[in-house]
């Protein structure tokens, strides 16, 4: 990058928020998808909207790409810098600017971290209910821009369900507002809508509105083990059939729940197919109700087995299990893929068979679990990725399975992002009016094309 | 230097210093769960200050991006080693140790930095070592000014590597061990201990010597404390000096086995987790040394731990404290040898003691040991977190079981103009047993 860029940088953020040794472009060279790295020419971390514009600006005149990153949690490689240029870390916006109880809205700015939203909104008994594994560090921004979903997508929805508004920087550096408190609002476009999910592709979040909900005053977990897979496929329709819609709704394949139990020893059978772990939340008298209903059900589809916590510690040892998954999986090999094709519902036990056929055949160790309610799969891929021949079974196997979760009226991603890991098969599931349709959107507000080049879309 | 060389040859000697942990770094997921409890990262905000960061510059390394630099070597320095990391990823990444190499293959690429040299070539000479505290102890008082509140000095003038406002504890005029016989006899003993000083006890907090010795004649236990220990090597080994780590491990291996002790017992958590986790660990390619720490590590116990474990201290003589009272938990006590319900087991059965929990009391102090000298002012930032905490407690003392974290949270309740006092678990067990004879 030439000197005078840098320059014109640092006047921008200040000497001590841009980064440029070797070990610092380093530590943006990645984020939490493996097999993507390429060092960035610069790192800067601006402190509000003004500097983010100036940036923008600066690096559209230049035709230098900029890449937009949160805490780097994503799992699809969407804040790779690919292609060099700059990457900017937005963590240092980081306030909660309002919490509107009349109005149940939270207005952030984008660096401030999912679970200290919820953390402030606990005060006033209010919820922001999009709840990814990585509450814990993955900031708004990035869970809006990958438009991430969590264990409560059945009854709460995912994160676009609680954008109600946002300030944005375009490319060319000027701020735009859309959206704002109004719970209807059909003025223009839905251009709130649009930025949501788009992986940093279109412009910059520097603020958002968010929706909140008040947050149920009770719940009851209970977990079933099932002995055949459609049982436990039958249940899942049983249950919605019977009009209720669990907060949580997750399932466990027999791969999982080998090395989940291996590695937690909460005791469950090693020959079961699935496993089911169901939570009900709401009014206390509807919860009892309706955790009656859901045990009905399970029974009628012959749970093998049917476990409700009664208390604190019973909630923890149930959902220890579910918690145990990735971890347990993580810890098999050096490499873990934790992919999120997504099926309808009633695909749910079609697409865990054809992920376990497609395992077998490839010799690939893979194993499922996820958001049984709302079709929300993680087929985990574990190898090494330093291992070619091994990788290119990998890559054989995952071309499999998420053509077959497309061929089940499925799609690529429920959750985590198209970034670049899954970018190939963007036209296998959209064709090409749809990616067109798309590119025409990139290439009118980001003509210069430097604006996390080459993700979600592809090469414009 | 010869990073002016740049040469292949640099990058392939600083890979070969790392190459046996390329597995383990593999193992990194990079999901950034660290980021969520890293004291470090909370400050700094920059990958390179968290764990996720550190073990890919590491990686950085062994795939020839850039040779073990100054830059890497500041990277792996901006830890407290505190362990949250480890204790908290999924993935059950040792991440701590792994930071500890790093700086292991810095000392051996690069060398230690000046002051540390300095520091641990005194170390190495016990009597050196032991001259040179005494000195501090009976000069002390010409260059740290005592301030109203009990054990707390600050500095008259400048202090080389010392941060002028800084509060500290003032070093004694006769260190713990040279105040008793090395056996303190009680009548019919139920047991007979050997008692791990440790440094910053035998130095400076000598008041937290005094009482476990008081404590202990109070459960009619002998303790002996072996004339010849010495430092337990940590701060040396955490720095990435490991063969004069062991040393250290190797010196007091031999010191205490020399006594007919039933137990082994320390007053401080980084102490304790030296005899009872890092010496068998350092030795594990030295099967007869290895054999010879863990028999020590097997009788060696933190003294709250010993008190309600194996002792099962006298409870019915203890004479009552008014005061509310908090906990903090040194991180090589929760996340290092997992201590955490015997202390307060001990405050919970003193009369008229309140305790209240603060708001995450495992949080990292801010002190790291050695860290603080090199970092004063990231460690005051994670320090005042930990005060705002503790100021929400309202309570009129802070418990704790390390020297270090009772330093640095004393100099940040002075920094912060707050009245509490910071004590060691076992002072408030003495007072309270004083009580009951009155």
């Amino acid at each position: 990058m030439q000197s005078q860029i840098i320059d014109a940088l640092t006047k921008i953020v200040g000497q001590e928020y841009i980064l440029t040794s070797p070990e610092d472009l380093y530590s943006y060279s990645y984020d939490a998808t493996p097999g993507f790295q390429n060092l960035p020419e610069a790192v800067v971390r601006p402190a509000n909207t003004e500097e983010v514009s100036k940036i923008l600006a600066l690096a559209n005149t230049n035709k230098i790409p900029v890449y937009t990153r949160g805490s780097g949690t994503n799992l699809s490689a969407g804040t790779c810098p690919m292609q060099g240029g700059i990457v900017m870390v937005m963590t240092r916006l980081d306030k909660i600017i309002e919490l509107d109880s009349a109005n149940l809205v939270a207005v952030c700015e984008p660096g401030v971290i999912v679970g200290d939203l919820n953390t402030a909104a606990a005060k006033f008994g209010l919820i922001c209910p999009p709840d990814p594994g990585t509450v814990k560090t993955a900031t708004l921004g990035g869970t809006v821009s990958e438009n991430a979903g969590g264990l409560r997508g059945l009854k709460y929805g995912v994160t676009k369900h609680y954008v109600m508004g946002m300030e944005v920087v375009l490319a060319s550096g000027e701020v735009m507002n859309c959206g704002g408190k109004n719970v209807k609002d059909v003025s223009g476009y839905d251009m709130t809508k649009l930025f949501t999910g788009s992986e940093g592709t279109l412009g910059v979040i520097t603020k958002l509105i968010l929706k909140l909900v008040p947050a149920p005053e009770a719940k009851k977990s209970m977990m079933a083990v099932f002995k055949n897979l459609d049982d436990a496929g039958n249940s899942v329709s049983g249950i919605i059939a019977a009009n209720i819609i669990p907060a949580t709704l997750e399932i466990m394949d027999n791969a999982t729940i080998k090395v989940a139990e291996e590695y937690s020893k909460v005791g469950l059978p090693l020959d079961a197919e699935a496993v089911l772990l169901i939570e009900v939340d709401g009014n206390p008298i509807v919860v009892e109700q309706e955790a009656e209903k859901v045990l009905n059900v399970l029974k009628a589809n012959n749970a093998f087995s049917v476990q409700i916590a009664k208390t604190a510690a019973e909630v923890d040892k149930l959902w220890a299990c579910r918690r145990a998954a990735l971890p347990a999986l993580n810890k098999l090999r050096t490499t873990t893929y934790c992919e999120d094709a997504t099926v309808p519902r009633s695909m749910v036990p079609k697409f865990l068979r054809a992920v376990q056929d497609i395992a077998k055949r490839n010799n690939v160790q893979i194993g499922t679990f996820g958001h049984a309610g709302d079709g929300n799969m993680h087929p985990t891929i574990v190898c090494d990725i330093r291992d070619k021949v091994e990788m290119a079974r990998v890559e054989t196997a995952m071309d499999e399975m998420f053509k077959a979760a497309v061929d089940l009226g499925g799609t690529l991603s429920g959750e985590h992002g198209i970034g670049l890991g899954k970018l190939q098969w963007m036209e296998y599931q959209h064709g090409p009016v749809t990616i067109n349709a798309m590119k025409a959107i990139k290439r009118a507000l980001d003509p210069n094309l430097i604006l996390n080049p080459g993700k979600l879309v592809g090469e414009c | 230097m010869s990073n002016e060389i740049t040469a292949k040859d640099v990058n392939e000697q600083d890979k070969a210093l790392l190459k046996d942990i390329d597995n383990a770094l593999e193992n990194c997921s990079k999901c950034g769960g660290c980021m969520a409890v890293c004291p470090m990262y909370k400050e700094l905000g920059v990958e390179g200050a968290v764990a996720r960061g550190k073990l890919s510059l590491m990686q950085g390394v062994l795939n020839g991006t850039f040779p073990i630099s100054a830059n890497f070597d500041k990277a792996m320095g901006l830890c407290v080693s505190c362990k949250a990391c480890s204790a908290n990823c999924p993935c059950d990444v040792p991440a701590d140790e792994l930071i500890i190499r790093g700086r292991q293959a810095v000392v051996k690429a690069r060398g230690l930095s000046p002051i540390k040299k300095n520091v641990f070539k005194l170390l190495q000479n016990r009597h050196m070592f032991d001259f040179a505290l005494r000195m501090a102890g009976l000069f002390g008082p010409l260059s740290f000014k005592k301030l109203p509140r009990p054990m707390a000095a600050v500095a008259r003038f400048p202090m080389p590597g010392m941060d002028a406002k800084r509060v500290t504890a003032p070093f004694s005029a006769t260190p713990l061990r040279s105040q008793y016989p090395e056996t303190i006899k009680v009548d019919k003993p139920k047991m007979r201990v050997a008692f791990f000083t440790g440094c910053t006890i035998n130095y400076a907090y000598t008041d937290v010597g005094q009482s476990v010795i008081n404590v202990l004649k109070a459960n009619n236990v002998e303790v002996v404390m072996p004339s010849m220990q010495h430092c337990c090597g940590t701060p040396v080994f955490t720095s990435g000096d490991v063969d004069t780590g062991k040393t250290f491990a190797k010196h007091n291996i031999e010191t205490f086995e020399r006594y007919d002790v039933d137990y082994i017992i320390a007053a401080c958590g980084s102490c304790t987790e030296a005899f009872k986790i890092e010496y068998p660990h350092m030795f594990k390619d030295d099967p007869a040394m290895k054999a010879r720490a863990e028999k020590l590590s097997k009788k060696t116990y933190e003294i709250s731990e010993f008190l309600v474990d194996v002792l099962k201290f006298r409870t019915d003589n203890l004479g009552p404290i008014n005061a509310t009272v908090t906990m903090h938990d040194p991180c090589h006590m929760v996340r290092g040898i997992k201590v955490t319900r015997q202390p307060r087991e001990v405050l919970k059965a003193i009369p008229g003691l309140k305790f209240v929990e603060m708001q995450a009391p495992d949080r990292c102090c801010g002190s790291g040991g050695s860290f603080s000298l090199a970092h004063y002012d990231i460690s005051r930032k994670i320090n005042d977190r930990k005060v705002a905490d503790i100021a929400g407690t309202k309570a009129d003392l802070v418990a704790t079981s390390c020297g270090t974290c009772r330093m640095h949270i004393t100099d940040g309740l002075v920094q912060n103009n707050l009245n509490a006092e910071v004590m060691h678990v076992i002072q408030l067990l003495d007072k309270s047993y004083q009580a009951g004879k009155k």
